[in-house]
């Protein structure tokens, strides 16, 4: 049940999009999500879904599998659109009893729900196609200059790779123990909500314990192999620009230049 | 000097209460005197609670001695300037394997310990690719470490341990959590390493089996040094053994029972063929 969660995972395929510098991505991400916000015009939308459509076929991964993983933020979508749908002020288009839809909640409501898609099918096309590993390299890597501001750049992306690299083994942990516990008479699924959660703490506290274990453990094993920050530490796979990696760059630039001409004039 | 010595080692833990005040003092190695040479391989026996594992974690200079000095290679690990050579020196293989595997990739994970020693990129190629090799795991290098078994996961610990060019290693009960498959996985690819390689190897452990191949044999009791010697000198004393709580192999302990009960073989049999020799042996003297 826990295994079930697939947002935003790795999709192996061989394309260009996968063979571009996690960098390349992260920024084109953060840019593409700026540019969401910065259009307001339905031209500005339109080259957000051409930029977005290209990437999607480019990535070669299948469009059905990135719907997949967006049914958790369904309801989220909804609730915004229906929000906006029914309480924004403005001119009465419909009014049925004391529901009325506006024009100009109608028009929030279809922009926000663009929106929303877009940028969540944007960045999951950015985790889809990139490991989890060579985006917390492109992380380190892009962070660096706050370095000078004493933040802990290495660190904090060294701990963003090891969660990830338990979250596996944490749930399988997860699932031993409610089996364990299952086993022994605990009732997890009946209940009101409130039983529900109150019937988690068997199962959270083994839970951190463990964890904590664990932590240890790993961070004992880490010391044995010399770990000892990121000074005098090099890497096995580096990251460097290829020629690609400029091209995507260039479109990048140029689609941004037009959203904002877009954003300033239309 | 060999290359793991220690001089009437001693480590205590305290146990202190909730408000921080000293409870009790436990002696977890107690005045352990070892002596490894260079290629050698030594296994330390031990059950639950004999101060074995604490024993090993000194050596990687993860632990300090309360009293005594711990040397590997010459150098005291209680130095400072010393501790990262110590570190790479002397690898170290625990027991859990999902804790000390690091990478989300095989081969990134074999490479974690060059990258912390500052060794260039395409050496770290050069050395992963070697290791994974050295304990057959090379064709698993591009691997989900929780896609493997966990005899493979161990295999992976050990090549990241070895591709850091260490002198010696250290394997704290690295078959403890594995299944008898696992198990003699493990022990081959520690056997290699040792005869092939030339790596001095201190196996930590509580299963008989893996022992009858070491070179050198240390049974500790309560933190102490209970017994040392070969495995032949150590198997021949059944008795003792059964005292200190540990197994002995079924054929060594077949052997026993038959000697006692007036059979004529020599003490300390190890495997089933030198026991079907000496019972061959022995009904032709019969007869």
């Amino acid at each position: 049940m826990l295994r079930d969660i697939t947002l935003g995972q790795y999709y192996q395929t061989d394309s260009v999009i996968h063979k571009l510098d996690p960098r390349v991505k992260l920024i084109a991400t953060i840019c593409f999500i700026i540019s969401l916000f910065i259009v307001k015009s339905w031209i500005g939308y339109a080259i957000a879904a051409v930029f977005l459509a290209v990437s999607i076929k480019l990535s070669k991964v299948p469009f059905k599998y990135m719907i997949k993983g967006m049914k958790a933020i369904v309801f989220i979508l909804l609730i915004t659109v229906v929000f906006n749908l029914f309480l924004t002020p403005g001119e009465v288009l419909v009014s049925v009893w004391k529901i009325r839809i506006t024009k100009e909640g109608l028009q929030t409501a279809v922009t926000m729900a663009v929106r929303l898609s877009f940028l969540i099918v944007g960045s999951s096309i950015m985790t889809l196609t990139t490991t989890p590993n060579s985006l917390t390299d492109a992380m380190e890597k892009l962070m660096k200059p706050l370095k000078v501001f004493k933040v802990p750049v290495h660190e904090v992306a060294m701990m963003m790779s090891i969660a990830l690299r338990f979250i596996p083994i944490l749930l399988e942990e997860t699932d031993k123990i409610m089996k364990a516990q299952i086993a022994r008479g605990a009732d997890f699924e009946s209940g009101n909500l409130i039983k529900k959660a109150k019937a988690m703490v068997p199962l959270l506290v083994p839970l951190f314990i463990s964890a904590f274990r664990r932590a240890n453990d790993l961070a004992m094993a880490m010391e044995a192999r010399c770990y000892r920050g990121g000074e005098h530490r090099t890497k096995m796979k580096p990251l460097k620009y290829a020629g690609r990696d400029r091209i995507a760059y260039g479109v990048l630039a140029a689609y941004f230049a037009v959203c904002i001409v877009i954003g300033i004039y239309l | 000097m060999g290359i793991i010595k220690t001089d009437r080692l001693v480590f205590e833990y305290i146990r202190r209460d909730e408000e921080g005040n000293v409870e009790g003092i436990t002696r977890a190695v107690d005045e352990v005197d070892l002596d490894v040479k260079k290629g050698e391989f030594v296994a330390i026996l031990g059950h639950n609670g004999s101060g074995k594992s604490t024993l090993a974690k000194h050596i990687n200079a993860i632990l300090y001695p309360t009293e005594g000095s711990v040397w590997v290679d010459g150098m005291d690990t209680r130095e400072e300037k010393d501790l990262w050579n110590i570190r790479q020196e002397a690898g170290m293989v625990f027991q859990n394997p999902d804790n000390q595997i690091i990478g989300q990739v095989v081969e990134e994970d074999v490479g974690f310990g060059p990258e912390n020693m500052g060794v260039p990129t395409d050496e770290i190629w050069e050395r992963v690719e070697e290791s994974l090799k050295a304990v057959g795991m090379y064709q698993y290098r591009k691997f989900s470490p929780n896609k493997l078994s966990g005899g493979q996961k161990q295999r992976v610990s050990i090549a990241g341990v070895i591709a850091m060019h260490p002198k010696c290693i250290i394997l704290d009960e690295p078959t403890a959590m594995l299944d008898p498959n696992g198990r003699r996985e493990v022990v081959r690819a520690v056997r290699a390493l040792n005869d092939v390689e030339g790596i001095t190897v201190l196996l930590i452990t509580h299963y008989m089996e893996e022992i009858i191949h070491a070179d050198k044999v240390f049974v500790m009791d309560k933190g102490k040094v209970a017994m040392q010697g070969t495995p032949r000198e150590i198997f021949s004393q059944v008795e003792k053994l059964k005292q200190l709580r540990l197994d002995v192999p079924q054929v060594t302990l077949l052997a026993h029972e038959l000697k006692k009960s007036g059979v004529d073989l020599p003490a300390g049999i190890l495997t089933v063929e030198e026991l079907t020799q000496a019972l061959e042996h022995a009904q032709k003297y019969r007869h």
